[in-house]
C-alpha cells in the first residue's frame, strides 16, 4: 500500500474546525455515502431569456473511496453538475449531500471553507494561478483549507512526476504537466471526494491513458473517492464503473422526447 | 508540526498581496511614491507649522517687555526679539532713562538699529545685554574662547555665531559698519570697529546680530539724533546732550508680573508717546493667530493631498481587477472565501500605503532639511528635523487607514467575482 504515512513527519492533523464532529461521524459510520444526490433541478435562463432545465437528477450516490466515470456529450451539464457538487453553484432545488452535509444549505462561508476540507476539482481548465509556480499552486490549495503542509505538498508533485518543476510557474510547463499540476492541488487537503472534469482533453492517448492511470492511482492512495466526467470513450473505458449522465438525468431524457418526431 | 505554517490564512494573504505587488511592480512604484510625497508633505507641512509656532510663541523669551515709539507692538516684538522689519520709530532716551529708573523695572537694556553689515544687523546697546539679559529663561549670552564685551567706549563690536560663520569675522577682525537694514555698497560709514568678541551659539535670531556701543550708533556719521524734536549731529569729542539721544527699543525685565499690566496701563492705556510690547508671548500668538488661514490653507492642500493619493492607490489597484478576477474566482473554487479575497485587496492598498509611507519619512526629512536652512537663513530659528511631533507618528497612520480604505472600493470588486462565471477562461 503506497497511502502516505510518513509518521514522523506528517501526523494526521488536528482540524478545528466546527465541522470536527461531523467528520468523526463520517469516519466511523463508514458506509454513509461520500455523495448523495436528490432531486436536484438546475437551470439557465437563456440569452432569449426562456428558462432551461439542464440537469434534473432524482438519484445520485457515490460510496467513499468508490471510483465512477459519467459520461455525457459535450453540453450536456456535467462541468454544471460538477460545479453543483463543489458549491461552486447553487442547485434550484433539491439536496446535495457531501460527507453527510447539505451543502447548498450553509451559509457561503462555511461552504467554502468546506469545498477546501473535503473536496478535490481538478478543473476542466486546470484553472492554475498563473503567477504562482507549481508547488505555490498546490500550497494556495491548502491556505484556505486545514492548512499548509509542505512536505506533502512537495510529496504530490513528486508523485506526479514534477519534482524537478515544483518551482516552474504554470507558462513553463507542458498542458499534460500543468494538468498533473491540478491534479497534485486537488489532493492536497487529503479530500475525500475528488471532481475531474475532462481531466485529459488536452492530451494524446499515451499520456491520457497515463494520466488517468494516474489519477485512480493516486485518489486510491489518498482514499478519496473519484467522479470524473468525461465525453472521451478511451478515457471512460478505463474504468470498471461507468455511467451516462442522461440515464440520472431527467431534463436531458425530457430534451431527447421533445427532440423526437 | 514544523512543516506546518501557523496561520495558513495569513500566509495565504502575504503570498497573494507580495505577488500582486511585484507583478505590478511599476503601478506599485508609482502610487507608493505619489503616497510618499504626500505624507512627506503633510508631515513637513504640520511640522514646520507647528515648530515656527513654538519657536515664535513659546513663552521661551527670557524678559518680558518691549517699550518702543507709538504703534503695533507686533512690530516692536518682531524688531527686537526677532531682529525682522524695520523699528517702528524711535523713543527719546529720556524715556529710556526713567524706564530704567522705576522701581518696578529689573533690567532695561536699550536697542538701536540702522545700520548694518553684509546685511547682518547691527544693534547698538549696553553692555547689559551680556552681564545680565537672559534671552531665554536662565540663558545668557556666552562668549566663544577669548572673547569679551564691547568697551561702551570704543568702537568694538560682539558678534553673533552666524555672523561670524558667514561673514568670516573673526576676533580681532575689523570692519566698518553699511547705513540702513539691507546692504548697500555704497553706504559704507567711515568709521571702523574691531570684533572684540564672538557669541556661542544660541539657536535663536540673536546668533544673526552685530552687537556694538549704543553711543557708537549716536556717532556715526551721517546719523542725526531726533530726540529733543530737532536735528542733532553728534561731533567728535563732544559730549551728546541726552535731550537729543534716542533708541529703537527698550527690552525690559519686571521685578513682578503685576509691574507689566500697570505700566500697560500707563504707558498703552493713558499715555501718548510710546508702546509697550506685553506680553511678548501672546503678541506672537496673536500674530499667528492672525496668519491662522495661512495654516488653514496649507492643511486643506495637505488633505487634499493625502486624497489624490488615496485616489492613485484605488485606481491603479482598480485597474487590475478585471486581469485578476479569473485569480480571485479560483482563490475562491480553492476555498478563499469572499472576505478572503475582499482583505487581500484592502492589505495590498494598505501595504503600498506603508511602503509609500516609509518613503514619505525621507520625503519628510528632505522638506524640513531645506526648510530649516531657509527659516535659519532667515530668522536664525532651527527647526528640528527630528522633532517628536505627533504628526510624524499621527499622519503615516492616516495614511495608511486613508490607504486601506481607497482598497475598499476595489476590494468590493473582488469580494463580488461571480466564482462560476469567472473559472473558464474567456478570450
Ligand atoms: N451561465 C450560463 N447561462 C446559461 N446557460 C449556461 C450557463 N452555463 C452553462 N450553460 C449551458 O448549460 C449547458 C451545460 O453546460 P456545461 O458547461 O455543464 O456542459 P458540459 O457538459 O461540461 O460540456 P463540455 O463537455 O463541452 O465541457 C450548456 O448547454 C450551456 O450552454
Ligand atoms: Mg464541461
Amino acid at each position: 500500500m503506497l497511502r502516505w504515512t510518513k509518521t514522523t513527519s506528517h501526523k494526521p492533523r488536528v482540524r478545528v474546525s466546527p465541522l470536527t464532529s461531523a467528520e468523526s461521524v463520517l469516519k466511523i459510520r463508514s458506509y454513509m455515502p461520500i455523495l448523495e444526490i436528490h432531486n436536484l433541478v438546475k437551470t439557465y435562463t437563456a440569452p432569449d431569456g426562456e428558462r432551461t432545465t439542464i440537469l434534473d437528477i432524482p438519484n445520485f450516490t457515490l460510496e467513499p473511496g468508490e471510483q465512477i466515470a459519467l459520461e455525457g456529450s459535450s453540453g450536456s451539464g456535467k462541468t454544471t453538475l460538477l460545479n453543483l457538487i463543489a458549491g461552486i453553484l447553487t442547485p434550484d432545488r433539491g439536496q446535495i449531500r457531501v460527507a453527510g452535509k447539505d451543502i447548498a444549505l450553509l451559509p457561503e462561508s462555511v461552504r467554502d471553507r468546506w469545498r477546501a476540507e473535503h473536496i478535490g476539482y481538478v478543473f476542466q481548465t486546470f484553472n492554475l494561478l498563473h503567477g504562482y509556480s507549481a508547488l505555490e499552486n498546490v500550497e494556495l490549495g491548502m491556505m484556505f483549507g486545514p492548512g499548509v503542509d509542505k512536505e506533502f505538498a512537495a510529496h504530490l508533485l513528486e508523485r506526479v512526476g514534477l519534482r524537478e518543476r515544483m518551482r516552474y510557474r504554470p507558462s513553463q510547463l507542458s498542458v499534460g504537466q500543468q494538468q498533473r499540476v491540478a491534479l497534485a492541488r486537488a489532493l492536497a487537503n487529503h479530500p475525500n471526494l475528488v471532481l475531474a472534469d475532462e481531466p485529459t482533453g488536452n492530451l494524446d492517448r499515451r499520456h491520457t491513458d497515463e494520466a488517468i492511470a494516474l489519477i485512480r492511482q493516486i485518489c486510491g492512495e489518498n482514499g478519496a473517492a473519484l467522479l470524473l466526467v468525461s465525453h472521451d470513450y478511451h478515457v471512460l473505458g478505463k474504468f470498471d464503473q461507468v455511467r451516462k449522465l442522461d440515464e440520472i438525468n431527467l431534463a436531458a431524457q425530457a430534451f431527447a422526447e421533445a427532440a423526437a418526431p | 508540526m514544523s512543516a506546518t505554517t501557523h496561520s495558513p490564512f495569513l500566509a495565504g494573504l502575504y503570498l497573494i498581496v507580495r505577488r500582486s505587488l511585484r507583478r505590478h511592480a511599476l503601478s506599485t512604484t508609482v502610487t507608493a511614491a505619489s503616497v510618499a510625497l504626500a505624507s512627506g508633505l503633510v508631515m513637513a507641512v504640520f511640522s514646520i507649522a507647528d515648530q515656527t509656532r513654538t519657536a515664535f510663541t513659546g513663552g521661551k523669551i527670557g524678559y518680558d517687555a518691549i517699550l518702543g515709539a507709538r504703534g503695533s507692538p507686533l512690530q516692536l516684538v518682531l524688531n527686537t526679539v526677532y531682529h525682522l522689519e524695520t523699528s517702528p520709530g524711535n523713543i527719546p532716551w529720556k524715556l529710556y532713562q526713567t524706564i530704567r529708573e522705576d522701581p518696578r523695572v529689573d533690567l532695561a537694556v536699550p536697542y538701536a538699529v540702522g545700520d548694518n553689515y553684509r546685511g547682518f544687523r547691527i544693534v547698538g546697546t549696553t553692555e547689559d545685554i551680556f552681564g545680565r539679559l537672559e534671552y531665554q529663561p536662565g540663558k545668557r549670552f556666552e562668549f566663544q574662547g577669548k572673547g569679551r564685551p564691547f568697551d561702551a567706549k570704543r568702537r568694538e563690536a560682539v558678534i553673533g555665531s552666524f555672523v561670524a560663520q558667514r561673514t568670516g569675522l573673526r576676533l580681532n577682525s575689523t570692519f566698518n559698519p553699511y547705513h540702513g537694514l539691507t546692504f548697500d555698497e555704497t553706504m559704507r560709514h567711515p568709521e571702523e570697529y574691531v570684533v572684540v568678541g564672538i557669541l556661542k551659539p544660541t539657536n535663536t535670531p540673536s546668533d544673526r546680530v552685530i552687537w556694538i556701543p549704543i553711543e557708537g550708533i549716536f556717532r556715526m556719521e551721517g546719523h542725526v539724533l531726533r530726540g529733543s524734536g530737532e536735528e542733532f549731529q553728534a561731533e567728535a569729542g563732544k559730549e551728546i546732550p541726552d535731550d537729543h539721544k534716542e533708541v529703537s527699543a527698550v527690552m525690559l525685565k519686571f521685578k513682578n508680573p503685576q509691574a507689566g499690566f500697570a505700566l500697560d496701563q500707563t504707558i498703552n492705556k493713558q499715555g501718548k508717546v510710546a508702546t509697550l510690547a506685553f506680553p511678548i508671548g501672546s503678541i506672537m500668538a496673536s500674530l499667528f493667530d492672525k496668519m491662522g488661514w495661512v495654516n488653514r490653507v496649507l492643511i486643506l492642500v495637505a488633505y487634499l493631498v493625502v486624497l489624490v493619493a488615496a485616489g492613485s492607490i484605488l485606481a491603479s489597484i482598480y485597474n487590475t481587477m478585471n486581469e485578476r478576477r479569473r485569480e480571485f474566482a479560483i482563490l475562491r473554487a480553492l476555498g478563499a472565501r469572499r472576505r478572503t479575497v475582499f482583505s487581500a485587496i484592502v492589505l495590498e492598498a494598505s501595504t503600498i500605503s506603508a511602503l509609500g509611507v516609509l518613503a514619505g519619512y525621507l520625503v519628510y526629512a528632505g522638506i524640513l532639511a531645506g526648510a530649516a536652512l531657509v527659516v535659519r537663513a532667515q530668522t536664525g530659528v532651527v527647526l528640528d528635523v527630528f522633532s517628536g511631533h505627533q504628526v510624524l507618528y499621527l499622519a503615516p497612520i492616516v495614511m495608511i487607514v486613508v490607504g486601506a480604505l481607497a482598497g475598499v472600493v476595489p476590494a468590493f470588486k473582488a469580494y463580488s467575482t461571480d466564482v462560476a462565471a469567472n473559472l473558464t477562461p474567456h478570450s
